[in-house]
């Protein structure tokens, strides 16, 4: 029997990876087309008063003057051999450049999620296990405020306390750890609300359980309770959430980043977008997506461990 | 497009039902979304009347009185809440600025909603190779980062109200759509959808009776978290300049403009962040009054014991009685989503 569910949960694996794939190639198409859409990157590049034949040289040199399709078949091909293209403005290896900004925006996105989860579920859980008491009447409110306040106002007004007024963090620009402070709070307290609303209801739901009911009955504590019984149930809920603000985390790092002047790959993706650059647009989007990609795969086999009755292991192995 | 109905008819029917179930919560709950509502109304209101109220052209540059504070006179003419870096109007200027917000954060979650529900549901009930593709399609939509999107989207249509609503939609609706599949696939295994499958209730009633008002007080919570954060995200997207071009009047894009005077000009960032916050507390508070009224298991903590007579299951459903039609779908079937459940909790 052990054996078959390994078997089982293998070639679940197998189909959710090669889903996966499908998705990273689609995404990869989607864009690619889509920037098509957007413009003639030559003519940005082109310097002041270039003549038509000097954007057409351009236009050659970029590789654009062939067919669109023509020039989907040459990025699938160097996008199988690892090769992600030169940047048209930086005349840099894509991945380089993008390699450089990564440390930046993975330790920003660490900083932010492993606040936002702490705090997040923290709270949440306080909250529904306290209804109506002082932990409840305390937290709400700030909860509210958290999730009523846009990212750039908090990080505005953060700078303006803690920067302008009281001078003891740094405003903008990178420097060890006390840079990060600002900028991952900035980042964190839009996803912490989020999460500590999602938990509160995920949990305030399980708590008019039967099973619930039944365990309180039996003269289980709260601690007994919430270990025992509540965690596995609530779980799925807010693994979903999380998932999704690790993608909110990396992606919407970009306003956070330019607020604070951080040099991730915020930083990066809108200036590459600016320019036009496609190569550089196409790198950060597959790194983007393949990110996410892995952390919803991993979401989606830890949905089967935690709640076998979501039997997405036989099922999805079945189609 | 026939999706968009249905979903729309489900989202009429399920705040009808659960309404008995929680009377002793019920009227707190509206008197919590009160004051909420009526801020909510107060800037529809405002931004309906924006062109009567507005003591200035919110457009209108007067260098002379440039970056002059709150309730600074220039020249004769009173500016409540200061003026910006070209002299323009603050709370003028704030004013129209709600248009933008509330057009935008309204009709993304509309399209948004009702898409993502409907396709959700679709991919949790047939599963199969419907799920599959929905959700590799979400998965798709889902793991390209939303500011990247956005940044392509309005690229590639230009930046326009309009553009960054599909924009924001675009991004948006496999939000809905995950959490409705999650809930119909937990749904579908619990005893009453079981029970009416084992019983040949047709598919469609299923999941309008059973699954969908499981599915929309989940759908509807999200929604309203979206709600406040279509808000934040067209002020994003207008803060870093791809939402409503200048000159037209958008708090993402005073705060902006703002952000360059921080140190000496507070106000430029004060006002239009205080009016967005006010808009997006609003609306999360009156999603959460919104939220308990729909949620048919918020009574259950307090009143674990209902009492329902045994053996009274309420009256048949319009397929099982005999000579009514099947396609009436609900002529006042069971009163509540909770109904099939009941004999089991009183066991």
């Amino acid at each position: 029997m052990n054996r078959g569910t390994l078997a089982t949960a293998a070639g679940y694996l197998g189909t959710r990876l090669g889903q996966a794939l499908i998705a990273l190639w689609g995404v990869t198409t989607a864009v690619f087309f889509a920037l098509r859409l957007s413009g003639d990157p030559a003519q940005l590049l082109a310097p002041q008063g270039a003549t038509q034949a000097d954007i057409a040289r351009l236009r050659r040199q970029l590789g654009l003057d062939v067919s669109v399709w023509h020039q989907y078949l040459n990025f699938l091909d160097g996008l199988l051999h690892g090769d992600l293209g030169y940047s048209y403005v930086q005349h840099e290896p894509a991945l380089s450049l993008i390699s450089q900004r990564i440390p930046y925006t993975v330790d920003l996105a660490l900083a932010a999620l492993v606040l936002s989860v702490v705090f997040g579920v923290g709270a949440g859980m306080l909250m529904a296990l306290n209804r109506g008491r002082w932990p409840e009447r305390v937290l709400m409110p700030v909860v509210l405020v958290g999730q009523a306040m846009p990212a750039f106002w908090t990080g505005i007004l953060l700078v303006l306390l803690f920067s302008v007024t009281f001078r003891i963090l740094p405003s903008t620009g990178y420097g060890g750890a006390t840079s990060l402070i600002l900028p991952a709070v900035t980042l964190a307290s839009l996803s912490a609300a989020t999460i500590a609303r999602i938990t509160r209801g995920a949990v305030l739901e399980q708590l008019g359980r039967d099973y619930v009911r039944t365990a309180r009955s039996k003269g289980a504590g709260t601690g007994r309770l919430v270990v025992r019984h509540l965690a596995r149930n609530v779980s799925v809920p807010i693994l979903t959430v999380v998932a999704l603000e690790v993608a909110n985390l990396l992606g919407g790092s970009v306003v956070t980043e330019l607020i604070f002047a951080w040099p991730g790959l915020g930083q990066l993706t809108v200036q590459s977008v600016d320019g036009r650059d496609f190569p550089l647009v196409q790198a950060i989007v597959i790194l983007a997506a393949l990110v996410y990609i892995v952390v919803n795969l991993v979401t989606d086999i830890a949905y089967a461990f935690l709640d076998p009755r979501i039997s997405t292991l036989g099922k999805a192995a079945g189609t | 497009m026939s999706g968009a109905t249905t979903t729309a008819a489900g989202a009429g029917t399920a705040p009808a039902a659960p309404v008995p179930a929680a009377e002793p919560r019920v009227r707190s709950g509206r008197r919590r979304g009160l004051i909420p509502a009526a801020v909510v109304a107060l800037y529809v209101l405002v931004a309906l009347c924006a062109p009567l109220i507005s003591p200035f052209d919110p457009d209108h540059a007067d260098l002379v009185a440039r970056l002059s504070g709150p309730f600074a006179s220039a020249h004769g003419h009173f500016h409540l809440l200061g003026t910006d870096a070209l002299g323009r109007d603050v709370l003028s200027r704030a004013f129209y600025g709600s248009r933008v917000s509330i057009a935008v954060a309204a009709a993304t979650v509309v399209v948004s909603g009702a898409f993502g529900v409907f396709v959700g549901v679709l991919a949790g009930w047939y599963r199969g190779w419907v799920g599959v593709v929905v959700m590799r399609v979400a998965d798709i939509a889902l793991s390209v980062p939303f500011f990247l999107l956005a940044i392509l989207v309005v690229a590639v249509l230009g930046p326009s109200l309009v553009n960054v609503v599909i924009c924001l939609a675009l991004v948006r609706w496999p939000r809905y759509t995950r959490i409705a599949y999650a809930s119909v696939l937990e749904t579908r295994e619990r005893g009453f959808v079981r029970g009416a499958v084992a019983v040949g209730a047709p598919g469609r009633w299923i999941v309008t009776r059973h699954v969908l008002p499981e599915v929309l007080p989940l759908a509807v919570v999200v929604a309203t978290l979206e709600l406040g954060l279509m808000v934040v995200f067209e002020a994003s997207l207008s803060f870093i300049g791809l939402g409503v071009q200048p000159p037209t009047a958008s708090w993402g894009s005073m705060l902006s403009d703002g952000q360059s005077y921080v140190a000496t000009a507070w106000w430029l960032v004060t006002f239009p962040g205080l009016a967005l916050f006010g808009l997006v507390l609003a609306v999360n508070l009156l999603g959460d009054a919104v939220r308990d009224r729909l949620d048919p298991k918020r009574s259950v903590p307090k009143r674990p014991f209902r009492r329902r007579g045994p053996g009274r299951p309420g009256r048949a459903p319009g397929w099982l009685r005999p000579g009514a039609s099947g396609t009436a779908p609900s002529p006042g079937g069971p009163p509540g989503p909770a109904a099939p459940t009941h004999p089991s909790q009183e066991a």
